[in-house]
């Protein structure tokens, strides 16, 4: 087993620690795993990406020229990297805020991750979302394991935010299921 | 019999390189007296620069250091961070410290690094035969200034008390000269005090001394004398630049 | 970092960058003084040392330049601690200034390069521009730093380590030669905290020369001969490195036709070429130099006895493959595949530049057919 995940989306979006959680799962997991971050010289707003690759045996280059996921969050990232996804591959998109007439063809998951986040009453867990609605599609992990990750995470000042987290994770997860 | 006079131990009888009428070597041997009549051999770590003092390290008897042109004040302040309650003192020159070594000095002002800086301004480069310091006089000639020092071209003579002053970690600062016997007592009561300031770790001393060229100054040494007092001291006043004990 | 143990001791597994693994083994290695400047991509390291340094009662500055830095770091080797400054391409630069003295002086002390595209103010991706650099000197003067190369964040604390132990014992600065990937890339890494090996006493340190003869660090030598004869006896330490410090990486170097020479990021690139390889007739190994100087030299004239070709892989014009022909003495071919300017290269780009090398159709399809498989 070997996937390669690309995470995309402007800075501040969280998608660094989408891609930790999923990395530091992997690792407790016994897994191989690289991530790697590519980023401009913007602090925010800018675009952010990082490559994540998870597998049972040893990883040779961290950079991945086809993905077999794209997990994506905004507009400009979405038009950037759609094409780095592999035929048979998988593309998660928070279809608050992008729009597209004509998706890749590859097996495309929309997922409203702003507004679930932003009913949740914070938009800056809209990257835990997406993480839930990832486990849903691929099950690479449970989400108990995340959750474990999570937890470490956020400690101390951080703490109370863990349930609301958990809560976007879950409400990711449904909404796989309920597709 | 009763001895009046002695050589200090810490100083290692051998002759130096300095030139006739210098004032490295009484700068030198009176740290060599402090060392001794405290008795702090055993915990002093010295800074030699590039320039004229370079070869300090042969004259004094205590562990020394050598460092690149103008980095003494960092390469101190790595000595320090190892051994915080030794005494550690960096012996400079005016291009190391004031041109090349700007940086650094004013930096570990600004740390207030627990270190006592000699700061030996003789206004001219020694070394490397006599062109223009960062502390060279207006109009004084050297030879990159053959019409004298023009502040148009050349800036102006930096003073490094004044200039350090203004900074909050910076503890006691002093200007002395070394142009007579009276003189030479106050520079050395000011190189003590500098060590008095770190040793009770009060932070930052410098104390820059006025000092004889008689070669590159083209004079003898009474001439060379009468300039300190005539010439630099106008450009450079003498005095308590700035003190932890008497805050103003 | 938040599930790191007190003291700084794992037995278990961390996701770090390689910068904060550096910071890490270093810590884990002795290193109480860290003299550093912030620049991309390093910024983990000095990030990660202002906070780890005060709680192992250390020493953190961030200097005003890099000169300061590398210079407090001469000042605390001078002292007898264990020092260390990182920064990235053009920092380093910088720091040639001291990096000259503190080998003219025998300090031992440890320097990072997380290598940054270049020239100038470059980019801030990854790059192995700085090769000719840090393996030839840098500084003025006939020296040699020991020059380590981490391919993976595990390698990167493990050579940080071991490069403490090597500058003490030979007396001698040690560059952890890294770059903008290996420095950013986050993966699972250990900290096996070995036992101090055998090391002479610093006897040489400035302590205050309490009930002993003074000691006097420095690198200038003005009496006639004296510097020839000191000169001399730095090359005799050198000699010594390169007979006994040697390392190098071997894979697959007994069955090739091809070898791949390259170092740190770009050969874990040639690595999975060379695992491909081996599923078909036509085989490539590998050498990965770990020490780049001293350089293996050995192993590759040996490989290059037998083999068609050897093909060198950089993130740079071409810097190692000059020693890699030193090596060759023209016994066979040696090619050069290289990018710059922050690119990476790719497993199919090697393939490629394989089949263009080999002038042998058995050995062309078989590597066409190579290069389909992803």
């Amino acid at each position: 087993m070997t996937e390669k995940i690309i995470l995309a989306g402007f800075g501040g979006q969280g998608m660094m620690l989408l891609g930790k959680l999923l990395a530091q799962a992997a690792m407790t997991d016994g897994k191989y795993v690289t991530y790697f971050p590519s980023y401009g010289t913007e602090v925010r707003g800018g675009t952010a990406v990082y490559c994540l690759i998870i597998s049972n045996e040893e990883i040779f280059s961290p950079l991945i020229e086809e993905a077999d996921t794209l997990i994506v969050m905004n507009q400009p990232s979405y038009q950037k990297y759609k094409d780095m996804v592999k035929p048979d591959g998988l593309l998660v998109l928070n279809s608050s805020m992008i729009k597209s007439n004509n998706l890749p063809d590859v097996k495309t998951y929309q997922v409203p991750a702003t507004e679930i986040a932003s009913k949740l009453g914070n938009v800056l867990v809209s990257n835990i979302v997406m993480l839930g609605a990832f486990l849903a599609i691929k099950k690479l992990f449970s989400a108990h394991l995340i959750l474990e990750q999570l937890q470490a995470m956020l400690k101390g000042k951080k703490g109370n935010l863990f349930s609301l987290n958990k809560q976007a994770l879950e409400s990711g997860m449904q909404v796989i299921k309920t597709v | 019999m009763h001895t009046i006079y002695e050589k200090p131990k810490s100083f290692i009888d051998t002759p130096t390189h300095f030139c006739p009428g210098c004032g490295h070597g009484i700068v030198l041997r009176m740290i060599a007296e402090i060392i001794d009549a405290w008795g702090i051999r055993g915990k002093t770590i010295g800074l030699a620069p590039v320039g004229c003092a370079v070869l300090a390290y042969n004259y004094l008897d205590i562990d020394m250091c050598e460092a690149a042109h103008g980095r003494p004040p960092a390469v101190a302040t790595g000595i320090k961070r190892v051994h915080p309650d030794h005494v550690v003192f960096a012996y400079q020159g005016d291009g190391d410290l004031a041109a090349i070594g700007t940086a650094e000095i004013i930096h570990a002002a600004n740390r207030g690094e627990n270190i006592t800086f000699i700061f030996v301004n003789n206004a001219v480069y020694g070394m490397t035969s006599g062109q223009m310091a960062p502390t060279t006089l207006l109009r004084q000639k050297t030879v990159t200034t053959p019409s004298g020092r023009d502040p148009i071209n050349s800036g102006h003579p930096i003073r490094v008390c004044e200039l350090l002053a203004v900074l909050d970690g910076s503890s006691y600062l002093e200007r002395v000269s070394l142009s007579s016997p009276e003189n030479i007592r106050k520079t050395k009561k000011a190189i003590e005090k500098g060590f008095k300031t770190q040793m009770e770790k009060k932070g930052f001393s410098l104390i820059e001394i006025l000092s004889p060229c008689p070669i590159y100054w083209r004079m003898d040494a009474n001439e060379a004398m009468k300039y300190i007092d005539e010439e630099m001291t106008r450009t450079f006043p003498l005095g308590v630049v700035k003190d932890w004990e008497h805050k103003n | 970092m938040k599930d790191r143990l007190p003291g700084g001791i794992s037995i278990m597994k961390q996701l770090l960058t390689g910068n904060e693994a550096a910071a890490e083994a270093a810590i884990q290695a002795g290193c109480r003084y860290y003299y550093g400047y912030p620049i991309t991509p390093q910024n983990e390291l000095i990030n990660y040392m202002s906070t780890r340094m005060p709680e192992v009662g250390g020493a953190f500055i961030q200097a005003e330049s890099e000169i300061a830095a590398i210079s407090m770091v001469h000042g605390s080797a001078a002292a007898g601690g264990r020092a260390m400054t990182s920064s990235s391409s053009p920092g380093i630069s910088l720091k040639q200034e001291g990096i000259s003295y503190l080998a003219g002086s025998e300090l031992p002390c440890v320097i990072v390069n997380i290598q940054r595209g270049g020239p100038g103010l470059g980019d801030i991706s990854a790059s192995q521009a700085d090769y000719f650099q840090a393996v030839k000197g840098g500084g003025h003067g006939d020296y040699h730093t020991i020059v380590l190369a981490p391919c993976s964040v595990q390698e990167m604390a493990d050579l940080v380590y071991d490069a403490f132990d090597l500058a003490d014992k030979y007396r001698n600065p040690v560059i952890i030669l890294g770059d903008a990937q290996v420095g950013q890339l986050m993966e699972p890494v250990e900290f096996h905290k070995k036992p101090k090996k055998n090391l002479p006493a610093k006897s040489w340190a400035l302590t205050g020369a309490e009930g002993r003869k003074k000691n006097v660090i420095k690198s200038f030598y003005p009496v006639k001969g004296q510097l020839e004869e000191f000169n001399a006896h730095l090359q005799r330490k050198y000699r010594t490195i390169e007979e006994h410090e040697v390392r190098y990486e071997a894979i697959n170097i007994h069955k090739a036709d091809v070898i791949l020479v390259a170092y740190g990021t770009s050969a874990r690139i040639c690595k999975e070429v060379v695992k491909k390889s081996q599923q078909y007739k036509f085989k490539v190994g590998m050498v990965r130099p770990v020490t780049l100087w001293p350089f293996p030299k050995e192993i590759i004239r040996k490989v290059s006895e037998r083999v068609e070709c050897i093909l060198t892989v950089e993130m740079s014009a071409g810097q190692m493959v000059e020693d890699v022909k030193l090596a060759v003495e023209g016994r066979c071919p040696v090619h050069f595949y290289g990018r710059t300017g922050g690119g990476v290269p790719t497993s199919l780009e090697i393939i490629r530049k394989i089949v263009e090398i080999v002038p042998d159709n058995r050995a062309a399809n078989t590597l066409l057919q190579l290069a389909a498989v992803k």
